[in-house]
Protein backbone atom coordinates (compact mmCIF):
# COMPACT_ATOMS: atom_id res chain seq x y z
CA UNK A 1 0.00 0.00 0.00
CA UNK A 2 0.81 3.28 -0.60
CA UNK A 3 0.05 6.51 0.99
CA UNK A 4 0.24 9.24 -1.81
CA UNK A 5 -1.43 12.92 -2.49
CA UNK A 6 -3.99 13.37 -4.63
CA UNK A 7 -5.05 16.70 -6.04
CA UNK A 8 -8.44 17.32 -6.00
CA UNK A 9 -9.35 19.85 -8.75
CA UNK A 10 -12.65 21.29 -9.45
CA UNK A 11 -13.01 22.31 -13.16
CA UNK A 12 -12.05 26.17 -11.93
CA UNK A 13 -8.66 25.06 -11.05
CA UNK A 14 -10.32 25.94 -7.62
CA UNK A 15 -8.45 24.03 -4.92
CA UNK A 16 -10.13 22.11 -2.44
CA UNK A 17 -7.80 20.72 -0.39
CA UNK A 18 -4.52 18.45 -0.68
CA UNK A 19 -6.57 15.26 0.68
CA UNK A 20 -4.19 12.71 1.79
CA UNK A 21 -5.61 9.31 0.58
CA UNK A 22 -4.49 5.79 0.42
CA UNK A 23 -4.92 4.34 -2.88
CA UNK A 24 -3.94 0.88 -3.99
CA UNK A 25 -1.28 0.97 -6.13
CA UNK A 26 -2.64 -2.16 -8.58
CA UNK A 27 -6.19 -0.74 -8.58
CA UNK A 28 -4.69 3.04 -9.93
CA UNK A 29 -2.06 1.28 -12.68
CA UNK A 30 -4.93 -1.00 -13.49
CA UNK A 31 -7.76 1.76 -14.10
CA UNK A 32 -5.09 4.08 -15.85
CA UNK A 33 -3.68 1.51 -18.06
CA UNK A 34 -7.71 0.67 -19.14
CA UNK A 35 -8.49 4.08 -19.36
CA UNK A 36 -5.57 4.36 -21.98
CA UNK A 37 -5.74 1.35 -24.06
CA UNK A 38 -9.67 2.12 -24.56
CA UNK A 39 -8.59 5.58 -25.96
CA UNK A 40 -6.01 4.31 -27.64
CA UNK A 41 -7.92 1.51 -29.58
CA UNK A 42 -10.98 4.10 -30.11
CA UNK A 43 -9.92 7.51 -30.82
CA UNK A 44 -5.81 7.59 -31.00
CA UNK A 45 -5.15 4.76 -33.88
CA UNK A 46 -8.05 5.70 -36.32
CA UNK A 47 -6.76 9.47 -35.94
CA UNK A 48 -3.47 7.77 -37.03
CA UNK A 49 -4.48 5.86 -39.38
CA UNK A 50 -6.23 9.04 -41.28
CA UNK A 51 -2.73 10.55 -42.14
CA UNK A 52 -0.94 6.93 -41.84
CA UNK A 53 -3.46 5.90 -45.14
CA UNK A 54 -3.17 9.49 -46.61
CA UNK A 55 0.69 9.13 -47.03
CA UNK A 56 0.73 5.88 -47.58
CA UNK A 57 2.00 6.73 -51.28
CA UNK A 58 3.93 8.90 -50.45
CA UNK A 59 3.85 12.72 -50.00
CA UNK A 60 3.51 13.36 -53.79
CA UNK A 61 0.91 11.22 -54.20
CA UNK A 62 -0.62 12.95 -51.23
CA UNK A 63 -0.20 16.30 -53.03
CA UNK A 64 -1.81 15.41 -56.18
CA UNK A 65 -4.94 14.14 -55.10
CA UNK A 66 -5.22 18.03 -53.96
CA UNK A 67 -4.53 19.09 -57.93
CA UNK A 68 -7.97 17.12 -59.23
CA UNK A 69 -10.99 19.71 -59.66
CA UNK A 70 -13.45 17.74 -58.08
CA UNK A 71 -10.89 18.01 -55.16
CA UNK A 72 -11.05 21.49 -55.62
CA UNK A 73 -14.27 22.64 -56.11
CA UNK A 74 -15.38 20.39 -53.14
CA UNK A 75 -13.32 22.38 -51.29
CA UNK A 76 -14.57 25.47 -52.31
CA UNK A 77 -18.07 24.15 -51.68
CA UNK A 78 -17.51 23.32 -48.12
CA UNK A 79 -15.87 26.73 -47.45
CA UNK A 80 -18.28 28.71 -48.79
CA UNK A 81 -21.44 26.54 -47.07
CA UNK A 82 -19.41 27.16 -43.83
CA UNK A 83 -19.06 30.96 -44.65
CA UNK A 84 -22.82 31.23 -44.92
CA UNK A 85 -23.77 29.13 -42.12
CA UNK A 86 -22.10 30.02 -39.11
CA UNK A 87 -21.94 33.86 -39.18
CA UNK A 88 -25.73 32.95 -39.71
CA UNK A 89 -26.15 31.07 -37.10
CA UNK A 90 -23.39 33.81 -34.82
CA UNK A 91 -25.89 36.71 -35.50
CA UNK A 92 -29.01 33.94 -34.20
CA UNK A 93 -26.92 32.89 -31.51
CA UNK A 94 -26.23 36.22 -30.24
CA UNK A 95 -29.36 37.24 -30.64
CA UNK A 96 -31.09 34.86 -29.45
CA UNK A 97 -29.12 34.71 -26.31
CA UNK A 98 -29.81 38.17 -25.28
CA UNK A 99 -33.38 37.47 -25.56
CA UNK A 100 -33.21 34.06 -23.07
CA UNK A 101 -30.53 35.39 -20.73
CA UNK A 102 -31.14 38.91 -19.88
CA UNK A 103 -34.91 38.97 -19.68
CA UNK A 104 -36.93 36.95 -18.09
CA UNK A 105 -40.33 35.84 -19.94
CA UNK A 106 -42.63 33.21 -19.89
CA UNK A 107 -42.14 30.21 -21.76
CA UNK A 108 -38.32 30.67 -21.77
CA UNK A 109 -37.59 26.75 -20.80
CA UNK A 110 -39.81 26.42 -23.59
CA UNK A 111 -37.43 28.19 -25.43
CA UNK A 112 -34.55 26.83 -24.82
CA UNK A 113 -35.83 22.81 -25.08
CA UNK A 114 -36.55 24.54 -29.19
CA UNK A 115 -33.37 25.94 -30.07
CA UNK A 116 -31.92 22.35 -28.70
CA UNK A 117 -33.95 20.69 -31.01
CA UNK A 118 -31.92 19.79 -34.14
CA UNK A 119 -29.38 18.29 -31.36
CA UNK A 120 -32.08 15.40 -30.94
CA UNK A 121 -32.76 15.00 -34.62
CA UNK A 122 -30.43 12.69 -36.35
CA UNK A 123 -28.79 13.89 -39.37
CA UNK A 124 -30.32 11.75 -42.33
CA UNK A 125 -33.85 13.26 -41.10
CA UNK A 126 -32.67 17.04 -40.92
CA UNK A 127 -31.88 16.48 -44.59
CA UNK A 128 -35.39 14.31 -45.33
CA UNK A 129 -37.07 17.25 -43.85
CA UNK A 130 -35.83 19.64 -46.72
CA UNK A 131 -36.32 17.39 -48.89
CA UNK A 132 -39.86 17.03 -47.54
CA UNK A 133 -40.78 20.77 -47.84
CA UNK A 134 -38.84 21.82 -51.00
CA UNK A 135 -38.25 18.70 -52.89
CA UNK A 136 -40.11 17.58 -56.63
CA UNK A 137 -42.89 15.91 -54.25
CA UNK A 138 -42.29 17.90 -51.47
CA UNK A 139 -44.99 20.64 -50.22
CA UNK A 140 -43.49 23.61 -52.24
CA UNK A 141 -41.71 21.37 -54.59
CA UNK A 142 -44.36 21.90 -57.61
CA UNK A 143 -44.27 26.24 -57.01
CA UNK A 144 -40.54 25.72 -56.84
CA UNK A 145 -40.32 23.60 -60.16
CA UNK A 146 -42.66 26.12 -61.94
CA UNK A 147 -40.27 29.16 -61.11
CA UNK A 148 -37.25 27.36 -61.78
CA UNK A 149 -35.79 27.35 -58.37
CA UNK A 150 -33.51 24.58 -57.45
CA UNK A 151 -33.12 24.17 -53.80
CA UNK A 152 -33.19 20.28 -53.46
CA UNK A 153 -29.65 18.68 -55.05
CA UNK A 154 -28.35 22.01 -55.33
CA UNK A 155 -26.23 24.65 -53.54
CA UNK A 156 -29.15 26.25 -51.38
CA UNK A 157 -30.76 23.06 -49.75
CA UNK A 158 -27.17 21.94 -48.53
CA UNK A 159 -26.58 25.64 -46.73
CA UNK A 160 -29.87 24.95 -44.99
CA UNK A 161 -29.81 21.02 -44.06
CA UNK A 162 -25.86 22.93 -42.91
CA UNK A 163 -28.00 26.22 -40.79
CA UNK A 164 -30.46 23.33 -39.41
CA UNK A 165 -27.50 21.31 -37.80
CA UNK A 166 -25.40 23.98 -36.70
CA UNK A 167 -28.29 26.07 -35.30
CA UNK A 168 -27.81 25.19 -31.65
CA UNK A 169 -23.98 25.40 -31.06
CA UNK A 170 -23.81 29.11 -30.40
CA UNK A 171 -26.52 29.87 -28.30
CA UNK A 172 -26.04 26.61 -27.02
CA UNK A 173 -22.93 28.12 -25.09
CA UNK A 174 -23.68 31.84 -24.64
CA UNK A 175 -26.95 31.16 -22.83
CA UNK A 176 -25.88 29.52 -20.00
CA UNK A 177 -23.08 32.51 -19.44
CA UNK A 178 -25.06 35.44 -19.81
CA UNK A 179 -27.56 33.95 -17.55
CA UNK A 180 -24.65 33.44 -14.91
CA UNK A 181 -23.67 36.92 -15.84
CA UNK A 182 -26.62 38.58 -15.03
CA UNK A 183 -27.68 41.77 -15.95
CA UNK A 184 -25.75 44.33 -13.40
CA UNK A 185 -23.21 45.21 -15.76
CA UNK A 186 -25.32 46.36 -18.42
CA UNK A 187 -27.44 47.97 -16.56
CA UNK A 188 -24.32 50.29 -14.66
CA UNK A 189 -23.27 51.23 -18.04
CA UNK A 190 -26.84 52.52 -19.58
CA UNK A 191 -27.87 54.22 -16.46
CA UNK A 192 -24.38 55.68 -16.89
CA UNK A 193 -25.55 56.79 -20.25
CA UNK A 194 -24.25 54.01 -23.06
CA UNK A 195 -26.62 53.76 -25.80
CA UNK A 196 -28.38 49.81 -25.92
CA UNK A 197 -25.76 49.13 -29.04
CA UNK A 198 -22.74 51.25 -27.18
CA UNK A 199 -23.59 48.79 -24.16
CA UNK A 200 -23.86 45.70 -25.95
CA UNK A 201 -20.48 46.33 -27.61
CA UNK A 202 -18.25 47.39 -24.85
CA UNK A 203 -19.82 45.71 -21.65
CA UNK A 204 -21.55 42.31 -23.05
CA UNK A 205 -19.23 40.85 -25.97
CA UNK A 206 -16.15 41.42 -23.88
CA UNK A 207 -17.93 39.25 -21.02
CA UNK A 208 -18.68 36.59 -23.78
CA UNK A 209 -16.03 36.82 -26.22
CA UNK A 210 -14.64 33.41 -25.02
CA UNK A 211 -17.88 31.35 -25.40
CA UNK A 212 -18.34 33.14 -28.59
CA UNK A 213 -15.20 31.79 -30.42
CA UNK A 214 -15.84 28.23 -28.84
CA UNK A 215 -19.19 28.37 -30.26
CA UNK A 216 -18.51 29.72 -33.29
CA UNK A 217 -14.98 26.72 -33.94
CA UNK A 218 -17.32 23.90 -32.66
CA UNK A 219 -19.82 25.41 -35.48
CA UNK A 220 -17.68 25.94 -38.02
CA UNK A 221 -16.50 21.88 -37.50
CA UNK A 222 -19.57 20.67 -37.77
CA UNK A 223 -20.80 22.74 -40.64
CA UNK A 224 -17.22 21.98 -42.88
CA UNK A 225 -18.02 18.25 -41.79
CA UNK A 226 -21.83 17.23 -42.08
CA UNK A 227 -22.39 14.43 -44.17
CA UNK A 228 -25.74 12.73 -43.25
CA UNK A 229 -28.05 15.66 -43.65
CA UNK A 230 -26.40 17.15 -46.75
CA UNK A 231 -26.02 13.80 -48.08
CA UNK A 232 -29.81 13.20 -48.44
CA UNK A 233 -30.10 16.88 -49.60
CA UNK A 234 -27.37 17.46 -52.42
CA UNK A 235 -27.28 14.64 -54.81
CA UNK A 236 -24.08 13.89 -55.03
CA UNK A 237 -23.38 15.89 -58.41
CA UNK A 238 -19.46 15.65 -58.71
CA UNK A 239 -17.18 19.19 -59.30
CA UNK A 240 -21.31 20.47 -58.16
CA UNK A 241 -23.01 19.76 -55.47
CA UNK A 242 -20.17 17.83 -53.04
CA UNK A 243 -19.03 19.00 -50.28
CA UNK A 244 -15.39 17.55 -48.98
CA UNK A 245 -17.08 14.70 -46.60
CA UNK A 246 -19.25 13.35 -49.30
CA UNK A 247 -16.23 14.20 -51.99
CA UNK A 248 -14.53 11.63 -49.08
CA UNK A 249 -17.37 9.24 -49.49
CA UNK A 250 -16.99 9.01 -53.31
CA UNK A 251 -13.11 8.66 -53.62
CA UNK A 252 -13.56 5.76 -50.80
CA UNK A 253 -16.56 3.57 -52.73
CA UNK A 254 -14.03 4.31 -56.00
CA UNK A 255 -11.69 2.55 -53.90
CA UNK A 256 -9.08 5.58 -54.62
CA UNK A 257 -8.29 5.37 -50.75
CA UNK A 258 -5.52 7.92 -51.29
CA UNK A 259 -7.26 10.31 -52.48
CA UNK A 260 -9.94 9.43 -50.17
CA UNK A 261 -7.46 9.78 -47.02
CA UNK A 262 -6.40 13.21 -48.43
CA UNK A 263 -9.12 14.68 -48.42
CA UNK A 264 -10.29 13.16 -44.71
CA UNK A 265 -6.42 14.25 -43.81
CA UNK A 266 -7.60 18.36 -43.91
CA UNK A 267 -11.46 17.72 -42.03
CA UNK A 268 -9.18 15.51 -39.36
CA UNK A 269 -6.86 18.59 -39.20
CA UNK A 270 -9.02 20.86 -39.08
CA UNK A 271 -10.94 18.73 -35.98
CA UNK A 272 -7.43 18.43 -33.86
CA UNK A 273 -7.84 22.67 -34.58
CA UNK A 274 -10.97 22.75 -33.54
CA UNK A 275 -9.70 20.38 -30.60
CA UNK A 276 -6.39 23.10 -29.97
CA UNK A 277 -8.89 26.47 -29.67
CA UNK A 278 -11.23 24.14 -27.56
CA UNK A 279 -8.59 23.67 -25.24
CA UNK A 280 -6.48 27.19 -25.68
CA UNK A 281 -10.58 28.86 -24.69
CA UNK A 282 -11.12 26.14 -22.10
CA UNK A 283 -7.73 27.21 -19.51
CA UNK A 284 -8.25 31.41 -20.59
CA UNK A 285 -12.01 30.88 -19.31
CA UNK A 286 -10.39 28.88 -16.06
CA UNK A 287 -8.00 31.55 -15.44
CA UNK A 288 -10.44 34.19 -15.48
CA UNK A 289 -12.62 32.87 -13.00
CA UNK A 290 -9.86 32.00 -10.70
CA UNK A 291 -9.18 35.55 -11.07
CA UNK A 292 -12.53 36.70 -9.98
CA UNK A 293 -12.70 34.69 -7.26
CA UNK A 294 -9.22 35.38 -6.24
CA UNK A 295 -10.50 39.00 -6.25
CA UNK B 1 -43.81 41.35 -26.39
CA UNK B 2 -44.11 43.12 -22.90
CA UNK B 3 -47.20 41.43 -21.87
CA UNK B 4 -44.94 37.98 -21.22
CA UNK B 5 -41.96 39.48 -19.36
CA UNK B 6 -42.41 38.06 -15.99
CA UNK B 7 -39.91 41.16 -14.01
CA UNK B 8 -39.27 44.88 -15.68
CA UNK B 9 -36.00 45.71 -17.30
CA UNK B 10 -34.02 48.72 -18.37
CA UNK B 11 -32.11 46.58 -21.14
CA UNK B 12 -33.18 47.37 -24.43
CA UNK B 13 -34.09 45.14 -27.38
CA UNK B 14 -35.75 42.50 -25.59
CA UNK B 15 -39.58 42.76 -28.63
CA UNK B 16 -36.62 42.96 -31.13
CA UNK B 17 -34.46 40.19 -30.42
CA UNK B 18 -36.81 37.68 -29.56
CA UNK B 19 -38.81 38.39 -32.36
CA UNK B 20 -36.24 37.60 -34.68
CA UNK B 21 -35.29 34.62 -32.78
CA UNK B 22 -38.91 33.07 -32.68
CA UNK B 23 -39.22 34.26 -36.48
CA UNK B 24 -35.84 32.18 -37.50
CA UNK B 25 -36.13 29.31 -35.07
CA UNK B 26 -39.49 29.08 -37.14
CA UNK B 27 -38.17 29.13 -40.42
CA UNK B 28 -35.45 26.94 -39.80
CA UNK B 29 -35.86 24.20 -37.19
CA UNK B 30 -40.40 24.43 -36.27
CA UNK B 31 -41.79 24.96 -39.86
CA UNK B 32 -39.43 21.81 -41.63
CA UNK B 33 -39.78 19.48 -38.77
CA UNK B 34 -43.96 20.28 -39.23
CA UNK B 35 -44.07 19.32 -42.08
CA UNK B 36 -42.48 15.79 -41.45
CA UNK B 37 -45.65 15.04 -38.97
CA UNK B 38 -47.68 16.45 -41.50
CA UNK B 39 -46.95 14.89 -44.44
CA UNK B 40 -47.58 11.67 -42.24
CA UNK B 41 -51.13 12.23 -41.78
CA UNK B 42 -51.25 12.05 -45.62
CA UNK B 43 -50.42 8.32 -44.63
CA UNK B 44 -53.11 6.11 -43.81
CA UNK B 45 -52.78 3.85 -40.57
CA UNK B 46 -52.17 0.36 -42.08
CA UNK B 47 -50.32 1.99 -44.83
CA UNK B 48 -47.95 3.28 -42.05
CA UNK B 49 -48.14 0.27 -40.21
CA UNK B 50 -47.01 -1.66 -43.09
CA UNK B 51 -44.37 0.47 -43.74
CA UNK B 52 -42.73 0.30 -40.07
CA UNK B 53 -43.63 -3.23 -39.14
CA UNK B 54 -41.77 -4.83 -42.06
CA UNK B 55 -39.63 -7.24 -41.66
CA UNK B 56 -36.46 -5.26 -43.39
CA UNK B 57 -37.36 -2.61 -41.24
CA UNK B 58 -38.16 -4.29 -37.87
CA UNK B 59 -34.30 -5.75 -38.41
CA UNK B 60 -33.17 -2.63 -38.59
CA UNK B 61 -34.57 -1.17 -35.64
CA UNK B 62 -33.03 -4.67 -33.67
CA UNK B 63 -29.73 -3.74 -34.97
CA UNK B 64 -29.84 0.32 -34.17
CA UNK B 65 -31.21 0.01 -30.77
CA UNK B 66 -29.54 -3.09 -29.60
CA UNK B 67 -26.31 -1.93 -30.85
CA UNK B 68 -27.00 1.96 -29.37
CA UNK B 69 -27.70 0.11 -26.19
CA UNK B 70 -24.74 -2.36 -26.19
CA UNK B 71 -22.43 0.53 -27.12
CA UNK B 72 -23.77 2.69 -24.67
CA UNK B 73 -23.29 0.12 -21.98
CA UNK B 74 -19.91 -0.22 -23.62
CA UNK B 75 -19.06 3.61 -23.03
CA UNK B 76 -20.70 3.75 -19.43
CA UNK B 77 -18.23 1.20 -17.75
CA UNK B 78 -15.16 2.84 -19.85
CA UNK B 79 -15.94 6.09 -19.82
CA UNK B 80 -16.62 5.40 -15.87
CA UNK B 81 -13.13 5.06 -15.65
CA UNK B 82 -11.36 7.60 -17.78
CA UNK B 83 -13.36 10.18 -16.44
CA UNK B 84 -11.88 8.90 -12.71
CA UNK B 85 -8.39 8.40 -14.28
CA UNK B 86 -8.62 12.10 -15.87
CA UNK B 87 -9.93 13.30 -12.62
CA UNK B 88 -8.06 11.35 -10.08
CA UNK B 89 -4.43 10.45 -11.03
CA UNK B 90 -1.88 12.64 -12.46
CA UNK B 91 0.41 10.77 -15.49
CA UNK B 92 2.21 12.30 -18.32
CA UNK B 93 -0.12 13.21 -21.08
CA UNK B 94 -2.98 13.20 -19.48
CA UNK B 95 -3.71 16.58 -20.68
CA UNK B 96 -3.37 15.55 -24.25
CA UNK B 97 -5.74 12.80 -23.51
CA UNK B 98 -8.42 15.04 -21.71
CA UNK B 99 -8.31 16.98 -25.15
CA UNK B 100 -8.40 14.06 -27.42
CA UNK B 101 -11.45 12.77 -25.89
CA UNK B 102 -14.14 15.49 -27.96
CA UNK B 103 -12.55 13.93 -31.29
CA UNK B 104 -16.00 11.99 -31.97
CA UNK B 105 -17.40 15.52 -31.22
CA UNK B 106 -15.08 17.19 -33.69
CA UNK B 107 -14.31 14.40 -36.18
CA UNK B 108 -16.65 14.57 -38.87
CA UNK B 109 -18.44 11.34 -39.26
CA UNK B 110 -17.55 10.60 -42.62
CA UNK B 111 -13.71 10.38 -41.61
CA UNK B 112 -14.00 8.68 -38.63
CA UNK B 113 -15.75 6.15 -40.18
CA UNK B 114 -13.42 5.30 -42.93
CA UNK B 115 -10.90 5.35 -40.58
CA UNK B 116 -12.02 2.93 -38.19
CA UNK B 117 -13.10 0.76 -41.40
CA UNK B 118 -9.73 0.88 -42.24
CA UNK B 119 -8.52 0.30 -38.83
CA UNK B 120 -10.89 -2.96 -37.68
CA UNK B 121 -10.52 -4.22 -41.35
CA UNK B 122 -8.98 -7.91 -41.91
CA UNK B 123 -5.88 -5.88 -42.94
CA UNK B 124 -6.08 -2.94 -40.32
CA UNK B 125 -3.75 -2.56 -37.51
CA UNK B 126 -6.30 -4.14 -35.10
CA UNK B 127 -8.76 -5.99 -37.16
CA UNK B 128 -5.26 -8.23 -38.36
CA UNK B 129 -5.26 -9.44 -34.49
CA UNK B 130 -8.81 -9.61 -34.10
CA UNK B 131 -8.60 -11.66 -37.00
CA UNK B 132 -6.08 -14.32 -35.42
CA UNK B 133 -8.70 -14.97 -32.70
CA UNK B 134 -11.35 -15.05 -35.20
CA UNK B 135 -13.57 -12.00 -34.44
CA UNK B 136 -14.22 -9.91 -37.64
CA UNK B 137 -14.83 -6.50 -36.95
CA UNK B 138 -15.85 -5.17 -40.09
CA UNK B 139 -19.10 -5.46 -42.31
CA UNK B 140 -20.59 -7.08 -39.20
CA UNK B 141 -23.29 -6.26 -36.48
CA UNK B 142 -20.00 -5.98 -33.97
CA UNK B 143 -18.81 -2.86 -36.78
CA UNK B 144 -21.67 -0.72 -35.88
CA UNK B 145 -21.27 -1.36 -32.21
CA UNK B 146 -17.37 -0.12 -33.00
CA UNK B 147 -18.74 2.99 -34.67
CA UNK B 148 -21.27 3.44 -31.90
CA UNK B 149 -18.96 3.16 -29.85
CA UNK B 150 -16.76 5.71 -30.96
CA UNK B 151 -19.14 8.38 -31.60
CA UNK B 152 -20.85 8.18 -27.81
CA UNK B 153 -17.62 8.10 -26.54
CA UNK B 154 -17.09 11.76 -25.03
CA UNK B 155 -20.82 12.00 -23.34
CA UNK B 156 -20.75 9.86 -20.19
CA UNK B 157 -16.90 11.17 -19.69
CA UNK B 158 -18.19 14.53 -19.88
CA UNK B 159 -21.58 14.08 -18.18
CA UNK B 160 -19.30 11.80 -15.24
CA UNK B 161 -16.20 14.25 -15.25
CA UNK B 162 -17.65 17.19 -13.72
CA UNK B 163 -19.82 14.70 -11.16
CA UNK B 164 -16.46 13.57 -10.10
CA UNK B 165 -14.32 16.67 -9.65
CA UNK B 166 -17.15 17.99 -6.94
CA UNK B 167 -17.51 14.56 -4.97
CA UNK B 168 -17.32 15.40 -1.41
CA UNK B 169 -13.59 14.27 0.03
CA UNK B 170 -14.41 14.33 3.52
CA UNK B 171 -17.31 11.89 2.88
CA UNK B 172 -15.13 9.44 1.46
CA UNK B 173 -12.84 10.04 4.90
CA UNK B 174 -15.35 9.76 6.42
CA UNK B 175 -16.56 6.48 4.53
CA UNK B 176 -13.09 5.21 5.22
CA UNK B 177 -12.09 6.51 9.17
CA UNK B 178 -15.36 4.49 10.14
CA UNK B 179 -13.57 1.20 8.89
CA UNK B 180 -15.29 1.37 5.11
CA UNK B 181 -12.83 -0.64 2.81
CA UNK B 182 -12.25 0.96 -0.61
CA UNK B 183 -14.05 -1.20 -2.26
CA UNK B 184 -17.34 -0.41 0.72
CA UNK B 185 -16.93 3.17 0.03
CA UNK B 186 -16.45 3.08 -3.56
CA UNK B 187 -19.46 0.83 -4.06
CA UNK B 188 -21.94 2.74 -1.23
CA UNK B 189 -20.56 6.48 -1.22
CA UNK B 190 -19.17 7.36 -4.14
CA UNK B 191 -21.11 5.73 -6.99
CA UNK B 192 -24.74 6.25 -5.14
CA UNK B 193 -23.83 10.16 -5.50
CA UNK B 194 -22.49 9.59 -9.66
CA UNK B 195 -25.29 7.64 -10.79
CA UNK B 196 -27.13 10.70 -11.98
CA UNK B 197 -24.43 11.73 -14.27
CA UNK B 198 -23.83 8.36 -15.12
CA UNK B 199 -27.18 7.47 -16.59
CA UNK B 200 -27.60 10.94 -17.99
CA UNK B 201 -24.54 9.95 -19.99
CA UNK B 202 -25.30 6.59 -21.17
CA UNK B 203 -29.10 8.64 -22.55
CA UNK B 204 -27.25 11.04 -24.69
CA UNK B 205 -24.73 8.33 -25.95
CA UNK B 206 -27.62 6.02 -26.54
CA UNK B 207 -29.36 8.83 -28.18
CA UNK B 208 -26.75 10.32 -30.37
CA UNK B 209 -25.73 6.31 -31.36
CA UNK B 210 -29.54 5.80 -32.63
CA UNK B 211 -29.53 8.28 -35.46
CA UNK B 212 -26.03 7.99 -36.11
CA UNK B 213 -25.44 7.47 -39.93
CA UNK B 214 -22.00 8.67 -41.62
CA UNK B 215 -19.81 6.70 -39.01
CA UNK B 216 -21.96 3.46 -39.34
CA UNK B 217 -22.53 3.33 -43.40
CA UNK B 218 -18.49 2.81 -43.99
CA UNK B 219 -17.60 -0.09 -41.33
CA UNK B 220 -21.41 -1.93 -41.43
CA UNK B 221 -21.23 -3.15 -44.68
CA UNK B 222 -25.39 -2.70 -45.20
CA UNK B 223 -26.39 -6.00 -45.44
CA UNK B 224 -30.47 -5.71 -45.97
CA UNK B 225 -31.43 -7.27 -42.48
CA UNK B 226 -28.37 -7.93 -40.98
CA UNK B 227 -26.34 -5.14 -40.87
CA UNK B 228 -28.50 -2.41 -42.19
CA UNK B 229 -29.13 0.16 -39.24
CA UNK B 230 -32.39 2.50 -39.89
CA UNK B 231 -30.97 5.69 -40.80
CA UNK B 232 -29.41 4.30 -43.98
CA UNK B 233 -33.08 2.67 -44.66
CA UNK B 234 -34.72 6.37 -44.90
CA UNK B 235 -31.97 7.44 -47.55
CA UNK B 236 -32.42 3.68 -49.07
CA UNK B 237 -36.52 4.72 -49.60
CA UNK B 238 -35.69 8.38 -50.38
CA UNK B 239 -33.23 7.25 -53.28
CA UNK B 240 -36.67 5.04 -54.88
CA UNK B 241 -38.69 8.08 -54.19
CA UNK B 242 -40.59 6.39 -52.17
CA UNK B 243 -41.66 9.72 -49.93
CA UNK B 244 -44.36 8.30 -48.21
CA UNK B 245 -41.90 5.27 -46.75
CA UNK B 246 -39.12 7.38 -45.79
CA UNK B 247 -41.32 9.84 -43.46
CA UNK B 248 -43.06 6.92 -41.73
CA UNK B 249 -39.66 5.46 -40.62
CA UNK B 250 -38.45 8.78 -40.13
CA UNK B 251 -41.49 9.58 -37.31
CA UNK B 252 -40.69 6.39 -35.40
CA UNK B 253 -37.35 7.32 -35.39
CA UNK B 254 -37.64 10.67 -34.29
CA UNK B 255 -40.48 9.94 -31.69
CA UNK B 256 -38.03 7.95 -30.13
CA UNK B 257 -35.23 10.54 -29.90
CA UNK B 258 -37.97 12.95 -28.59
CA UNK B 259 -38.94 10.27 -25.94
CA UNK B 260 -34.96 9.92 -25.28
CA UNK B 261 -34.64 13.95 -25.06
CA UNK B 262 -37.65 13.85 -22.56
CA UNK B 263 -35.71 11.20 -20.46
CA UNK B 264 -32.54 13.17 -20.51
CA UNK B 265 -33.95 16.54 -19.75
CA UNK B 266 -35.46 14.43 -16.39
CA UNK B 267 -32.22 12.95 -15.31
CA UNK B 268 -30.16 16.18 -15.91
CA UNK B 269 -32.59 17.87 -13.38
CA UNK B 270 -32.24 15.22 -11.04
CA UNK B 271 -28.65 15.32 -11.08
CA UNK B 272 -28.93 19.45 -10.39
CA UNK B 273 -31.13 18.88 -7.08
CA UNK B 274 -28.71 15.65 -6.03
CA UNK B 275 -25.70 18.54 -6.55
CA UNK B 276 -27.79 21.50 -5.11
CA UNK B 277 -28.84 19.38 -2.17
CA UNK B 278 -25.15 17.70 -1.40
CA UNK B 279 -24.06 21.67 -1.47
CA UNK B 280 -26.78 22.55 1.02
CA UNK B 281 -25.74 19.67 3.39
Amino acid sequence: MIVERVHANTASGKMTGLVRRAEWAWSRWLLTITAVTFLLLFLVVPLLAVFAEAFSKGVWAYLMCFREPDALSAIKLTVLVAVIAVPANLVFGLVGAWAIAKFDFRGRSILITLIDLPFAVSPVISGLIYVLLFGLQGWLGPWLAAHDIKIIFAVPGIVLATVFVTFPYVARELIPLMQEQGTEDEEAALSLGASGWQTFRRVTLPNIKWALVYGVILCNARAMGEFGAVSVVSGHIRGLTNTMPLHVEILYNEYNFVAAFAVASLLAALALITLGVKTVVGRVEARRLRQLSGD
Amino acid sequence: MRAILRKESILPGFGLTLGCTMAYLGLVVLLPLGILFARTTTLSWPEFWKTVSDARVVASYRLTFGGSAVAAIVNAVFGFIVAWVLVRYRFPGRRVIDALVDLPFALPTAVSGIALTAVYARNGWIGKWLETVGIKATFSPLGVVIAMTFIGLPFVVRTVQPAIEDLNAETEEAAASLGAGRWDTFRRVILPSLLPSLFTGFALAFARALGEYGSIVFISGNMPKHTEITSLLIITKLEQYDYSGATAIAVVMLTASFFLLLLINTLQWWSSVRRQARSIG
